[in-house]
Parts: C-alpha cells; structure tokens; sequence
C-alpha cells in the first residue's frame, strides 16, 4: 500500500476534493434537480402498474405448508374475495387435501389415441388457463409411423380430419414423476411433491426464476409470461387452491391431475373428455383399480427412461384393440 | 465511527468531480443506466412478456450475461494470486482495482438475476424457504453473496487503511484473501452446475462445462483488467507497470489456450460420437431444420477466439496497441460463447423437439445496456475513489490538520 507522501511534511496539505463553493454549490443543486427529474421520468411506466397483487397482506403471505387452518381460511376468504373483484363470479374455492392410500397413476394408450385435442381444451376450461397469452398444459404430438423421435413429431398439425393413415398421436403433459427435476432445482419450494404423487405450485410463493422450467425433461412446465386473460364467462368456478385457481403474471403453473376432481373422487377433465378412452386414470395402490391392471398386464414405457425421473404417467399399447388408429410406434 | 462517516462523505465528493471527460463519461453511463430503468419499468407492468423468452427458450439475454459476469468476478483472483501466493509485490495496488471489478461484477450478476425474476417483489422468500443444500441456485445465492462480502471487505479495509495511513493489519484480511481466491473458483463452479445439473438438457449436462467456464472467464476477466488498468493510467497518472501487463497476459494466454482446448474436446464427443444428444450443438453450428439464428453469431465467436490466441502467440503481443485489440476481440468472443452460445441452445430444440428461436427484444436489450451502465458507473465511482486514496493523496491527516488549524485560528 503506498503511503501518502507528503504526510512528512510540515506544509499545509491542500484537501484533495475541490472547495465547496458557491457556483459549486449551486451547479450540485441544479444537476441534483436534473437527476431527481430524469429518475421520475424513467420510473414513470411504473404509474401503470397493477397494484391489486401488491397488498401488504399478499407480500406477507406465507408459504402453503406454514400456513394453520385459519390462517388457510383467511387466505381462501381473500382469493374469493379476488376472483369476485376481476370475474364477478364466487368461486366455489378449497383446499383439498390428498386420500391416504392413494397415489396417482396414468396411463395413455397410443393405440387409441386418435389426436383430436379435446383433452387440450377441456383442460384449459377445466383448470382456468390464460386465453391470451395462450397456455395448454396439453402437447399432442403427430409422429410419423415407425418413430418415436419427438424431433420428428409435429406439434402444429391442423388437419380437416384426424386421424391421419400414416401418422400417430402422442399427447404430453406433467408426468407427476416420482423423482422430480422440477422439484430439485426450485430454490424456495415453491413447488413440491404431495403424498399422492402429484407436482403442485404455490402461486402465491413462486418467485417466477424458471429454472424448474429448464429443469423439466417433457416441457411440462408453463410461466405466465404475461398478466392472463380469462374472460369472466368462462371462469370455472370449482377451484382448488393448489390447482385450478386464477394465476397472476410471473408465476409458474402446470398439469396437477385436476387435484380438485381427482381428490374428490372425479376425473380428471382430460380424461373424461376423451372420446376413444385412451386415457387412464386412477389410483396405482389400489390393484383392482384400472391403471394397476394396465401395469400388471400391458407394454408399457415411460418418455425418456434414462434421466431417472420416475413418471406417474406410462404409455401403451393395448395389443388386442384395433380402432380407427390401430397400433402405432 | 464519526472518522468513517466522514470519509464516507469525502468519497462522495470526490466521485463527483473530475475533468470533462469524467463527467461526459458518467453523464452517458447515468443516462443509459436511466434508459434501462425505464426499460425494466415497462417489464414490471406488463410481465415477462416485454422479452423475446417463451416457454421453449426460457432463458435469455440475462441469463446469460449473468453467466458471462460471474466470470468476470471471479477473475479478479488473477490478480491476487500472483500478489499473495507468489508474493509479487509490484502488483499490490493493483490488486485492489481487480477486487473493485469484482464487486461491481457481482453487483451486476444480482441485477441480472433479478430482473429474470417473474415476481421480483418475492424474493424475500429465499430467506424464509431456502431450499438448500438441494437446489444449486440456493448454492449460487450463497457463492455470490459470500463473495461480495469478501470483497467489499478487502477492498474496503485496504483502502480505509490508506486513508488513515496506518499500514493494514495482516490478521484483517489475507486470511480472507485466501479465502476469496477458493470461493472465486467456487462462484463460477456453482454457476456451471446451475446448468450442468440438469439431466433433462443434454447440451448443458457435461461436465466440461466448469472447467470450460472457468478457462474463458480466466481468459476473459484478466483481458478486461488489461484495457482497464490502462485506461485508470491515462485518466489519473496512476503508474501501471509493463510487468503487471504482460503477467496478465500471459494468465490469458494460457486460459485462452486451454478454453479452446476444452472447446475441441467438447465438440469432438459431440459430434465424432453421433449421439442423438447433439441436436442442440448442430442448431448453434450449422442450423437445425432450417432454422439458425446463433450460427453467424458462434462463427464470430469462433474466429475471434481462434485470431486472438494467434496473435498472443506472436511477438506483435508486445505492441500496446495489438495486445488491447486482442483482449476486445477475445472478450467479446468470450461473451458470444458463453452468453448467447452456451445459454441458448440448450432450448433448441425443446425437451419435446419443438425448434423455437430465441430473438431478444429492445426492452430487454436496453435492461441489459442499463445494467451495464449501472455496473461500469459503480466501478468508475470505486476507481475514482480509490486512485487518490491509495496514492495518498486523499487522506484523513488533512481532515486532522485542518481542524487543528481553526482551533489554532480561532485561539
């Protein structure tokens, strides 16, 4: 460290910071002045800001698993009150817990599929999604026969009439795995597995990082890049707080096997829209149950084995049915 | 306490005067610093929407240039090391205008992280749910936050000291010296297994990456330092030694050296292997289906690597004026490599094989010149600051004497 040289010296040392002077002290005023009114200017987009998301009471909203029955209560009271505020309707809101003994399985049979999207659809009426920007927790995927590489899979197919001959349909959505990436990378836990196996977000604790999204080997994940548009005509008014409730811009959200049906013993909307019965729904632990059957008795095989993830979601092809798309893959 | 404060204050003075040039200089900074506020503004009100991210290319431009200045931060142990560990004493001060980038680097890294936020009025919620150990984001949070810390301690105990002109005491900072110079290579470590971690994005899952990460940013950061140290001797008479220069180049040398070695390594498995993983590497090289947005881009970055390692290999690296074009050309390949090369393709093609291409807009452009500005205006101040202290020009006898002066004035 050099040492101040003339510190020796008996010589008065001038101050190294020029004198405060008038001039100076004016000029300093002005340009602070300026700097203030070019500050506002540049804040000034923030006027348009949407405060209804930024009450105090949202900023000190704790995270699900903190939260005691009453303090559950008042948060469910305040997003009825929310979802009355922006679509005039009151929601039929709660906060379904998971069954014990029961752990969710499902199964999708490529044979049958027949690529029409309804599942599509009814899963954005079903789950509130944002019209505008579009968000579908549902990819379906026209293959050519003979591939299962999804580079070669069309995710925009627009055909007067599905199915097509020379083509089969692989519909994608969260496959709840049992050892979720998603779940790993969130650095708050905003998002978590449940006992009965399904991936849930906390709207109101994710922070909007994405990096569950990079994290997601099956693209399930879905970010509110924009504040959603949900016409109040369309509200589905059955809500869950762990599932189908209204999401606000810069939060993540994604398939949660209709957690409001499916704890409560329906199905989920996907499933029951399905006009061949490719899709299977049901609980794994329960081996009367259909999806066990399918395991049991079926080919099945999960997307991408190899990155260790576990799906809870399992395709197949049922070998004794010949329907109007018959055996694909 | 009332000593610091004041020193505080005559910090603040000094940062706002100096010649024209100085002025112009952060006249600009503070202006595009206020244009990217602004930018960001418009971002908060309408969402994420502003930028050119999607659901396929979920990250972008801030991502990477977060990634890009963690390098630089950690780079300023290219300094300390040859000071501490091989007790180079010519390079002493410098260190400190090295440990300076750092910490306006890193400020810059937690202003990028910041603005990628969805709902950056929720980020109190790391302190009350961190999931930690398991998430390598709570690792970066904690990397960086140390190593900010560790810096502004340095820094500022060192220059505090030469303001008081009391000779530092040893026990007060090199043991945090060594302690920084682990936890820089840490900090761009836990940076590359932020991305090396994910076993669902081929592109990123190598574990080249941390040792790829930590060549460019040794290459890059050190280059930097380079144009910097000369510009801080042209702006205050500061003396930079011919030796500090060429020991800084001969650190980027070597990096780049290795950086390209890795880089063949990497591409060679990628590509000889035929994998069906490497989808991600032919979209950034040559195009995916028709679609090749990042291929001029990488190409660039390639040919500037590959001409600025030539030329340090050639006796014209001793020319001032070579050497400072090498290091831009080198710190801007380094820049396409590492941001826009190494973040982007890893979405292209999508988990699904959707190709979607990434374009960023001008709002995001602008947050990323306006964080830039903010940094460099950061880094300006701490310079500014510094050069009078550390020379001795500045120092707190003069408050001292003055003040024995009126009270003798006034006897």
């Amino acid at each position: 460290m050099s040492t101040g040289a003339g510190s020796e010296h008996a010589a008065p040392l001038p101050r190294y910071e020029p004198p405060v002077t008038r001039r100076g002290f004016l000029g300093g005023a002005l340009g602070a002045a300026g700097g203030l009114a070019a500050l506002g200017a540049a804040l000034s987009p923030l006027k348009d800001l949407d405060r209804s998301d930024l009450t105090l009471e949202r900023f000190l909203q704790r995270h699900y698993k903190d939260l005691s029955p009453g303090e559950m209560e008042q948060a469910l009271e305040r997003i009825r009150a929310d979802v009355a505020a922006r679509y005039g309707v009151t929601p039929h809101l709660c906060d379904v817990k998971p069954l014990d003994g029961v752990e969710f399985v499902y199964a999708l049979d490529l044979g049958r599929c027949i690529g029409c999207r309804r599942c599509v659809h009814a899963c954005v009426a079903e789950n509130n999604q944002s019209r505008d920007p579009q968000i579908e927790y549902i990819r379906v995927l026209e293959m050519p026969r003979g591939s299962v590489d999804v580079e070669r899979g069309d995710h925009y197919y627009d055909r007067a009439k599905v199915p097509d001959r020379d083509h089969y349909y692989m519909p994608v959505q969260c496959h709840q795995c049992a050892n979720p990436p998603c779940v790993k990378v969130c650095p708050i836990e905003a998002t978590w597995q449940e006992p009965d196996g399904v991936i849930v977000i906390d709207y109101d604790w994710c922070i909007g990082c994405r990096y569950c999204e990079a994290a997601c080997p099956y693209w399930a994940r879905r970010f509110n890049f924009a504040e959603p548009e949900l016409p109040a005509d369309q509200v589905n008014q059955d809500m869950g707080y762990l599932s189908n409730r209204p999401r606000r811009k810069g939060v993540m959200e994604k398939c949660h096997f209709c957690l409001h049906r499916t704890r409560a013993g329906r199905l989920p909307a996907c499933v029951e829209v399905c006009p061949v019965g490719a899709r299977k729904f049901g609980n794994v632990l329960d081996p009367e149950s259909e999806v066990a059957q399918i395991l049991k008795t079926k080919h099945v095989y999960v997307l991408k084995q190899e990155v260790g993830t576990l799906p809870r979601f399992f395709y197949y092809l049922d070998e004794g049915y010949h329907g109007s798309a018959g055996g694909g893959g | 306490m009332r000593d610091y404060l004041y020193f505080l204050w005559r910090c603040f003075r000094i940062s706002f005067s100096g010649g024209w040039q100085y002025r112009l200089w952060m006249l600009i900074l503070t202006v595009v610093a206020l244009l990217g506020l602004n930018a960001y503004c418009k971002q908060l009100v309408h969402g994420m929407a502003t930028t050119g991210m999607t659901d396929q290319v979920s990250w972008g431009l801030y991502i990477a240039n977060f990634t890009f200045l963690v390098g630089m931060a950690a780079a300023a142990v290219m300094l300390v090391i040859p000071v501490y560990v091989y007790r180079n004493r010519d390079l002493h001060d410098l260190v400190v205008f090295g440990e300076l980038f750092a910490v306006a680097a890193i400020v810059m890294c937690l202003l990028f992280v910041n603005v990628d936020l969805g709902r950056p009025d929720r980020f109190m919620h790391i302190f009350w749910r961190f999931n930690f150990p398991i998430s390598m984001l709570t690792w970066d949070v904690v990397a960086l936050g140390g190593y900010l810390v560790l810096n502004l301690h340095i820094c500022g105990y060192l220059i505090y000291c030469s303001y008081r002109q009391q000779k530092p005491s040893r026990a007060f900072y090199i043991p945090f010296v060594f302690i920084a110079i682990v936890w820089a290579i840490s900090i761009h470590t836990v940076t590359a297994f932020l991305y090396v971690g994910l076993g669902g994005r081929p592109f990123w899952n190598s574990a080249i990456i941390a040792p790829r990460f930590l060549a460019s940013a040794f290459a890059a950061g050190p280059a930097f330092i380079i144009l910097t140290l000369q510009v801080i001797g042209r702006a205050t008479g500061y003396r930079i030694s011919d030796q500090a220069l060429s020991l800084l180049r001969g650190i980027v040398t070597v990096a780049l050296s290795i950086n390209m070695f890795l880089l063949l390594c990497e591409l060679f498995t990628e590509f000889y292997s035929d994998s069906a993983h490497m989808a991600s590497t032919i979209y950034l090289y040559f195009g995916l289906h028709g679609h090749s947005a990042l291929v001029p881009w990488i190409w660039t970055a390639a040919a500037m690597n590959s001409l600025a390692l030539l030329v340090l290999y050639t006796p014209y690296r001793q020319k001032r004026a070579v050497l400072n074009a090498t290091c831009v050309l080198l710190i801007i390949g380094i820049w396409i490599e590492k941001g826009m090369g190494l973040i982007v393709p890893a979405f292209i093609p999508s988990p699904l094989g959707e190709i979607v291409e990434y374009q960023p807009t001008s709002n995001e452009i602008l947050v990323c010149l306006g964080i830039w500005a903010a940094g460099l205006l950061l880094y300006t101040v701490f310079v500014r600051v510094s050069v009078p202290v550390l020379s001795g020009q500045c120092t707190a006898d003069q408050v001292r004497r003055r003040g024995a002066e009126r009270a003798a004035e006034a006897a």
